[in-house]
């Protein structure tokens, strides 16, 4: 982290731009005569501040961009009366919930209704910190990054409950028991996908397990984790996973407004309701963040050529892709119920991840070559369709006969 | 064979459709963005009455105050004066005509009992005022509008009441003719019976 000399050109390079306002603060600072604590003190606050500046302002942008891409697939326009195509909905929306009274109910925990949407944005920015956005620029390059994240996520689900506890109200409490129940039965096959990515990678360091992925087979397949045969499972179980943790469509039954009011949500109004907002829209950022440094490469280009792009690029792009995905599956889908939830995780999801991790091994050491395909995909496939096979007939409907119709 | 999770996918391609078409075809993007645009109305659509009138406002107008729509009307909401001359003798023309659009029910049975073809219902819906009394109550002034309007609202309706209209007209003046012949021929017979007469003499 040594301050460069103001001549170093490629410091504006398009592949510096991010380190860019940590850069210039520590040369300010270091030309001020600074200490050396104090300068990088003062470069990590610059390095948190652009990553918050970026994610919120994705953040805002994303809320427009959702409401726009659910109203197309439901065949109107979204919001467009609030600027140039509605761009300056989000400035609207966050006047609302900044002008709003602020109401607390009488039987309610006042100080942890206060604590409860603080604990849910501060592990998602905290989480934001360790993926590695870059080339140049992870903003807390962590040994142990990946139990990092996974560490601070889980005082999402703890803050969720502490939410529904301090309402004081029955709707609060029902939602936020399902939200646990669900978070937590969605975070084991979580950890088990991650867990081949570690096995395979051989660190839990996220920048390594992206330098990892660098490379193409046959000069153009790239060699992410999601091109191996268990990535390809562990991939698609990573993703299914992120939106039940992320309480998103068609795992949204924690907050769905026809089922429960808002869940754990519904005592909170104004600014509070902004951040449980913000909360989850920046820990969906986290974890696809992390589903692409795991499964999609982090910030390597897919082609060979490509690489004139700069790596933070791809990044972005990767997760606008994985967004947009995550909107696509919102507008389609019907919302599960809770039994349906609960059966699909612990009798699908984690025998499915379970199967992963030999299948990573044996891949790993049958050479990582064709001969490893051949021998793992059966090891997936035969399972899975013979589970889906007795589940087809378990749970549909039987044919009915209408005896006095005919 | 239909692999598990197949649905999945054909449930995506449907709202991806939506989502694609709707920038371009016009059936999966069905919004009417008011106040800039307005949707269509059926021709059957029927709000509040009209008076109308062929060419002049105050001299076309067909109403002839008979008052029978302010009779027939359920709710009451129609207040019709008629307009004499110094000698107490009707002009057959309103001298107010007033409805309450607060009052009036748009059953449209003024419109039925009309025997002049001059009351019919209007289409309009953007009647918003901030004056809850005076401003929902409409003059002459307000519910004259033209034939031309009305064929613009209504074709169908306006030109069968134009064709009636113009039938009824042909046939009074083919009435007059013949009635006018008839007497000219009759003062043409008396001429020539009075000549004869007259030549016998």
């Amino acid at each position: 982290m040594l301050p460069l000399a103001a001549s170093d050109a490629s410091l504006f390079s398009p592949e510096f731009l991010p380190r860019l306002p940590q850069r210039l603060v520590e040369m300010i600072l270091t030309n001020l005569g600074a200490a050396e604590s104090l300068v990088s003190i003062a470069g990590f606050l610059a390095a948190a501040g652009t990553v918050l500046a970026v994610f919120l302002s994705a953040f805002a942008l994303l809320s427009l961009i959702e409401r726009k891409i659910l109203a197309r697939a439901q065949n109107r326009i979204g919001p467009n009366r609030a600027g140039w195509f509605g761009i300056l909905q989000p400035v609207a929306d966050g006047i609302k919930m900044l002008t709003k009274e602020d109401i607390v109910p009488a039987k309610a925990e006042r100080l942890l209704h206060l604590l409860a949407p603080i604990l849910i944005v501060l592990p998602s920015i905290l989480a934001l910190g360790v993926i590695p956005y870059g080339r140049e620029w992870t903003p807390l390059p962590l040994e142990l990054g990946l139990l990092f994240f996974f560490a601070v996520g889980s005082m999402t689900e703890l803050a969720i409950f502490i939410a529904g506890w301090a309402s004081g109200s029955k709707f609060p409490m029902l939602g936020a028991m399902r939200a646990i129940s669900q978070m937590v039965s969605y975070e084991l096959p979580l950890m088990i996908c991650a867990l081949g990515v570690i096995m395979v990678s051989g660190t839990l360091s996220l920048p390594r397990i992206v330098e990892c992925q660098g490379g193409f087979h046959l000069g153009f397949i790239p060699a992410w984790n999601l091109f191996t045969p268990w990535g390809l499972v562990a991939g698609l179980l990573f993703y299914i996973c992120s939106i039940a943790e992320a309480n998103r469509c068609p795992f949204d039954l924690p907050e769905g407004e026809s089922e429960i009011v808002a869940g754990h949500m519904t005592e909170y109004s104004g600014f509070k309701y902004a951040l449980f907002f913000m909360g989850e829209y920046l820990g969906l950022f986290a974890i696809s963040g992390l589903g692409i440094t795991l499964f999609l490469g982090g910030w390597q280009a897919p082609l060979p050529g490509l690489d004139f792009v700069p790596s933070w690029i791809w990044f972005f792009g990767k997760l606008a892709l994985v967004i947009f995905s995550f909107l696509w599956i919102r507008a389609t889908y019907p919302r599960v119920r809770i039994d349906q939830l609960m059966r699909f995780a612990w009798l699908c999801m984690i025998p499915m991840s379970l199967l992963t991790l030999p299948a990573a091994a044996i891949w790993h050491f049958t050479g990582r070559g064709a001969l490893s395909w051949v021998v793992t995909v059966p090891l997936l496939a035969v399972p899975w369709i013979i589970t889906a096979m007795i589940f087809n007939r378990r749970l549909s409907p039987a044919t009915r006969h209408y005896h006095f119709a005919e | 064979m239909k692999l598990p999770g197949m649905g999945l996918l054909e449930g995506l391609a449907v709202t991806g459709r939506n989502m694609i078409g709707s920038f371009y075809k016009k059936e999966r993007m069905t919004t009417v963005q008011y106040p800039e645009e307005r949707a269509p109305i059926s021709p059957n659509f029927r709000n509040f009455p009209f008076l109308v009138y062929d060419g002049d406002p105050k001299t076309g107008l067909r109403c002839t105050a008979c008052a029978i729509c302010e009779k027939e009307c359920p709710p009451q909401c129609i207040y019709i004066v008629l307009e004499r001359d110094e000698n107490g003798k009707s002009l057959k023309r309103p001298k107010v005509f007033d409805i309450d659009l607060s009052v009036c029910m748009n059953c449209g049975i003024c419109a039925e009992v009309c025997p002049f073809d001059s009351i019919y219902m209007d289409g309009e819906y953007e009647l918003s005022t901030d004056d809850r009394f005076g401003g929902l109550l409409f003059g002459l002034d307000r519910l004259s509008k033209s034939a031309e309007y009305h064929m613009k609202l209504r074709p169908e309706q306006a030109s069968a009441v134009m064709a009636r209209r113009k039938a009824d007209e042909e046939k009074k003046a083919a009435a007059a003719a013949a009635k006018l012949a008839k007497a000219r021929a009759d003062a043409e017979a008396k001429k020539a019976a009075g000549q004869e007469k007259g030549g016998e003499a």
